[in-house]
């Protein structure tokens, strides 16, 4: 991806800021200029705590080429405290330790290195939860 | 709006095509169709294409298809719809000559995926996904479906076995439609052994990286009979969408936009689902052809793995699908796939499928083209007359 794309996504990928609709108070990840809900356009920033259960996962054997080099690694819908649910890759946890309705909790990690002299791009990632 | 009728149909077969380009693959099933439909020439055509811009370095389709094809000056063009291009083109197609706009129209389906290597296109077919939220964090389209999968058999119990009769079905029936990839059976352990690509998904779920193109001629249904061709009724071809993000749905293992087309297309056929005779369900993974056949209203969520092994969708079956491999069997060239479907249902319902593959009695046939993880669906309803 390249550095202007990613630059913009900055609030999302370190912060998991997504929209709270000021009319009806639909919360959205991805940040939304249209409320999908009540249609206004009258949307305020709202940050996400990063805390949530597992939806449903998968770990992945055959990659998109940017990301063979991490196989096996596992990913995730998250159902967030604050309702909405998210993908993302998960961290520090094997195959074999996921289960649905585990807690887990946002870090931001590594997400790929664009070649051996790209810029390493860095993200939201979920782990098992360490503290209730 | 006048009823329209498709006149002709035409298709390559599904192979990796190393031998042809894009403008070839399509103009051979184009040229198929038209003369299959009896005609001289098309007033407008319609190009079902997902990929040509990033692997093959094509864009501009309609005006190169057209040209290729003899046909220099009419309106043609390009539609996209990732892996629902193909039955989006058909019913571009359909809009057209229904609304009196066009006399003779065609669609034509076409992919050629085999210009790189696989890893490269399974990157390009990634960009029907969020390219911000899914693809760019490392979600492939089988780690999307795997998600489903996962939870799908979280919620109703499943275990991947119960996933087996999906296709070892499609092999079944591919084996004896000349044009599959794949003319061989499977059996239920090499299903269990498979390679893992996104657990619970294995290489035996997912439908192959191919090339191939599909062709349909349509024409006012009043005007039949002044062809050669064998005509069937075009009794619906509706299309919905739905969030592009799996996880901006409301409950991410309901095919809402199959749902909506589907009712849709019962709506303006005035049927069913009872109704229909044979159903070309979108099986580019196990998962979907299960959401799909409960979607549609042909079973109950979480009942169409139990359904499956059943033997309900056999071709001598309550309800056959993939009558001719469907994606796994047949093959899944991406924007051709849904005019692939519609030829094949098309066979159906003429009567000349072959022997192993003809489903007795056949009044009406359904297809179901799906692009992305579900964000667009196409559902066409063709009508013997």
């Amino acid at each position: 991806m390249d550095i202007p794309r990613y630059w913009r996504l900055r609030n999302q990928r370190y912060r998991l800021e997504g929209t709270e609709c000021i009319e009806c108070g639909q919360r959205n990840f991805p940040p939304r200029c249209i409320c999908p809900h009540c249609k206004s356009d009258s949307l305020k920033s709202f940050r996400f705590s990063g805390r949530g259960t597992v939806y449903s996962f998968s770990t992945i054997y055959q990659a998109l080429d940017t990301f063979d080099k991490d196989i096996p690694y596992s990913i995730a819908l998250v159902k967030l405290d604050e309702g909405p649910l998210i993908t993302t890759q998960l961290a520090d946890v094997g195959p074999d330790e996921i289960q649905i309705g585990q807690p887990v909790e946002m870090v931001i990690r590594k997400i790929y290195e664009d070649g051996e002299n790209g810029p390493i791009q860095y993200g939201y990632k979920f782990r098992p939860a360490l503290k209730e | 709006m006048r009823q329209t009728a498709i006149i002709g149909i035409g298709q390559t077969p599904v192979r990796e095509h190393w031998d042809y380009p894009i403008r070839q693959l399509a103009v051979q099933a184009l040229w198929a169709a038209i003369k299959d439909a009896g005609a001289k020439h098309i007033e407008g055509l319609f190009v079902g294409n997902m990929l040509s811009g990033a692997l093959a370095e094509q864009e501009h389709l309609g005006a190169l298809i057209a040209d290729y094809a003899g046909f220099p000056c009419i309106e043609a063009v390009k539609v996209e719809a990732a892996c629902a291009s193909g039955a989006a083109a058909v019913r571009q197609a359909v809009l057209a000559v229904a609304s009196g706009h066009l006399e003779i129209a065609a669609a034509v389906g076409v992919e050629k995926l085999t210009e790189f290597s696989g890893k490269f296109s399974g990157k390009a077919l990634a960009t029907a996904a969020d390219a911000d939220y899914e693809a760019s964090i490392g979600l492939s389209f089988a780690a999307l479906n795997a998600l489903m999968m996962q939870r799908y058999m979280y919620e109703y119990g499943y275990s991947k076995e119960d996933f087996a009769p999906f296709p070892v079905l499609a092999h079944q029936n591919a084996q004896y439609n000349p044009n599959a990839m794949f003319r061989y059976p499977i059996t239920k352990e090499q299903y269990l052994k498979a390679k893992p690509i996104a657990d619970p998904i294995n290489l035996l779920d997912s439908s192959p990286i191919s090339d191939g193109a599909a062709a349909l001629v349509i024409v006012p249904l009043k005007n039949i009979q002044s062809f050669g061709g064998s005509a069937v009724k075009i009794s619906a071809c509706e299309i919905a969408t739905d969030t592009i993000g799996l996880d901006n749905r409301e409950n991410p293992i309901v095919l809402k936009a199959a749902q909506k087309s589907a009712q849709a297309a019962y709506k303006t056929a005035g049927i069913q689902p009872r109704d229909i005779s044979l159903f070309e369900a979108h099986d580019a993974f196990s998962i979907i052809t299960a959401l799909s056949v409960e979607a549609s209203g042909f079973a109950n969520a979480g009942k169409a793995p139990k359904l499956a092994a059943d033997g309900v969708f056999n071709i001598n079956g309550r309800l056959p699908i993939s009558t001719f491999g469907g994606l796994k069997g047949r093959g899944h060239p991406v924007g051709a796939t849904g005019v692939y479907q519609l030829v094949e249902a098309a066979k159906q319902v003429r009567g000349t499928a072959p022997d192993k593959l003809q489903v007795d009695d056949v009044r009406l046939a359904m297809t179901q083209n799906i692009g992305g993880s579900g964000a667009t669906v196409v559902t066409s309803i063709l009508e013997k007359i």
